[in-house]
């Protein structure tokens, strides 16, 4: 009956469950690195994590990103260090969501919520402020009228996306090391990531480091054979005179 | 065989008026028949390809064909420029009033059994529950599913643009191929009947499910009447009128707004019409047996349930089979199904004669079948050969016999 297996087949589907979401009725959980839109965070204390150090601006592969740094105001100050952003504006028109602003950051002020249903109609509305970015007096995101969200949407969206470890090292990978953050505290870890905070370096550093830059322990780009032509262990065969 | 028993007394007001309420009945029958199948095709569809399909308008998206054609009526009626403004205009109506004409010979209901004719009493006259029964229906039903070809001969060439065109080409070439299958497995059942009419053809059904002409005519002409229709309404497998990922959509690329929808509407109601008219053919129309209750309301129902069998067929062959490649098909009309669906016209021809005549069955049936055979082996060995030499000619040598 080989003509006819098809048609067993088309009709056995009829009775198959459906994996079928209906989106907008219900939302599927998203993923733990889901890029949605940026919330530029604050600690716990109020006070914002931005220094205007414009790093993310630099970096953006799209140049979407506009900041502007200013002297904090010596009796009423808008972050802990010496300088804030007064300027903070990210275009939705270019933004591709790589993340490489939030890798970037070095107070893990701009991070990358999990919130991606904006529809704008215009592009000023495309254009996202400082004041539209921060985060409110909870912690949380704020509503913009052109996004769609629903109840509880907002909950785990202001949320650490850094792929590498904060200090910068890959040794700290998937280790908590950042610091507290307005409404939600130090946040828990993620999937693949260690229970407790734990600032002290890994044990198996020293190696890790070794196993990566050689037997001394200076970075790289320190050691004088960086700039050197390249040495017979990693020539492939090119370098070969001596 | 008489006509009609409600022009038996002469015509008068009420004749008239019962005329015109059967017209309305019937095209409102098929109108919401379209409405329905168009939401039953996208949602069987989804079911066979594990989606839940349209299920925001209305209760399980039951209102979804009326949402698409308010949004059809409002949209902007374009013309080409280089369109042929008349016969632009003209091709929509010649595809929809054949599907509606078809639909007014079929017999949707009356009961059949015990010797009754299928009448029933409406305003104190007798009538048929069928619009109209000319003496030459079958003709009628031919001449027709024709004048659909010109609907979409016209809307291609009108428009001025080559994918229509192309469109347009492959969908006469394909429906004038299978006209020829279509009609001599038709005349298999005239035959049988001995009559051009279908509430005759449906009488001489009535009774037993042996009376059916499917058992009546061996199953073939049924065979190929269905693949015949289907490739004549252009469905799938056989949409290469349309074929979305080669002709932009075939004929109707140029059409918008509702003159596009009436294309649409005539494509659905030459789906219903089709499987109306293979019901009344094959399979006894409207007879079935009468388990309680007023007789003509089971006419009624039975003719519903076996029009709903061909509907969902068509869609399960939409969900199941790819698209025939254009010298498959043709190969497929000329080469087997008309060849075929006419030595079986002659088989049963001389079937019939041999009774009159008083010749052994038997012999016959088994002579028909033997002579039968050595034709088709006949037939396939020349197509064989005339390949092989195509072949020669192309390639310079003698391979392919």
């Amino acid at each position: 009956m080989g003509y006819f297996d098809g048609f067993k087949v088309t009709l056995k589907q009829i009775f198959q469950p459906r994996v079928t979401s209906e989106y907008p009725d219900e939302k599927r959980p998203k993923p733990v690195r889901h890029h949605g839109r940026h919330v530029l965070s604050r600690y716990e204390d109020g006070m914002e994590k931005c220094i205007g150090c414009e790093l993310c601006a630099g970096v953006c592969p799209a140049r979407c990103i506009y900041v502007r740094g200013a002297d904090n105001p010596p009796e009423a100050p808008v972050s802990p260090g010496e300088r804030w952003g007064f300027i903070y504006e990210i275009n939705y028109l270019r933004c591709i969501h790589c993340d490489l602003c939030v890798e970037a950051c070095p107070t893990e002020a701009i991070t990358e919520s999990k919130m991606f249903e904006f529809s704008f109609t215009n592009r000023d509305d495309a254009i996202y402020t400082r004041s539209e970015l921060l985060v409110d007096d909870d912690g949380r995101p704020q509503k913009l009228p052109w996004e769609d969200w629903r109840e509880g949407d907002d909950e785990h969206t202001s949320a650490w996306m850094r792929a590498t470890s904060p200090n910068g090292s890959a040794a700290y990978e998937g280790r908590i090391s950042w610091s507290g953050e307005l409404g939600y505290g130090v946040r828990a870890a993620e999937a693949g990531q260690s229970g407790e905070p734990d600032l002290a370096p890994p044990k198996d550093l020293e190696a890790r480091v070794d196993s990566r830059y050689g037997d001394d322990d200076t970075a790289v780009g320190e050691r004088a054979s960086d700039y050197e032509p390249a040495g017979p262990r990693a020539s492939g065969g090119k370098g070969d005179s001596a | 065989m008489t006509g009609d028993p409600l022009f038996a007394d002469g015509v008068d007001l009420v004749v008239v008026a019962l005329v015109i309420i059967k017209a309305l009945v019937a095209f409102t029958i098929v109108v919401v028949g379209v409405i329905f199948m168009i939401w039953f095709e996208r949602k069987v569809l989804a079911d066979m390809q594990n989606r839940i399909g349209p299920n925001r308008a209305g209760k399980w998206g039951m209102l979804q064909t009326l949402a698409d054609g308010v949004k059809l009526i409002f949209k902007e009626d374009l013309r080409p420029d280089r369109s042929d403004p008349l016969v632009f205009r003209l091709a929509p109506y010649l595809s929809v009033a054949p599907a509606f004409l078809i639909f007014t010979i079929v017999p949707i209901g009356g009961s059949f059994t015990g010797g009754n004719d299928g009448r029933v009493e409406i305003f104190g006259r007798e009538t048929w529950l069928q619009v109209a029964d000319p003496p030459v229906g079958v003709l009628f039903l031919i001449a027709m599913s024709s004048i659909a070809v010109y609907g979409v001969m016209l809307a291609g060439w009108s428009s001025g643009s080559k994918y229509p065109l192309l469109g347009s080409v492959r969908a006469s070439a394909q429906m004038v191929s299978y006209e020829a299958a279509l009609g001599l497995s038709v005349v298999a059942v005239v035959l049988l009947s001995g009559s051009l009419s279908t509430h005759d053809i449906v009488v001489a059904q009535a009774g037993s499910i042996l009376n059916w002409n499917v058992i009546a005519t061996a199953f073939v002409p049924f065979a190929i009447f269905c693949v015949a229709a289907t490739a004549e309404l252009n469905r799938p497998p056989f949409d290469l009128v349309e074929a979305e990922q080669e002709l932009v959509g075939g004929f109707h690329t140029e059409y918008s707004s509702i003159r596009f929808g009436m294309f649409f509407l005539a494509e659905f109601m030459n789906t219903i019409t089709m499987s109306a008219i293979i019901v009344t053919l094959f399979l006894g129309g409207p007879s079935g047996p009468v388990l309680f209750g007023p007789a003509f309301i089971w006419g009624i129902l039975w003719f519903t349930v076996k029009l709903l069998a061909f509907l969902f067929t068509f869609v399960w062959l939409r969900a199941t089979l790819p698209r025939y490649r254009y010298d498959q098909l043709m190969d497929l009309g000329w080469k087997r199904l008309i060849p075929l669906s006419l030595g079986w016209l002659l088989l049963i021809g001389a079937i019939n004669i041999g009774r009159d005549a008083g010749w052994s069955r038997p012999l016959v049936l088994a002579g028909g079948l033997a002579v039968l055979f050595i034709s088709g082996a006949l037939l396939f060995a020349a197509i064989r050969v005339a390949e092989g030499r195509r072949h020669a000619d192309e390639f310079g040598e003698v391979t392919a016999v």
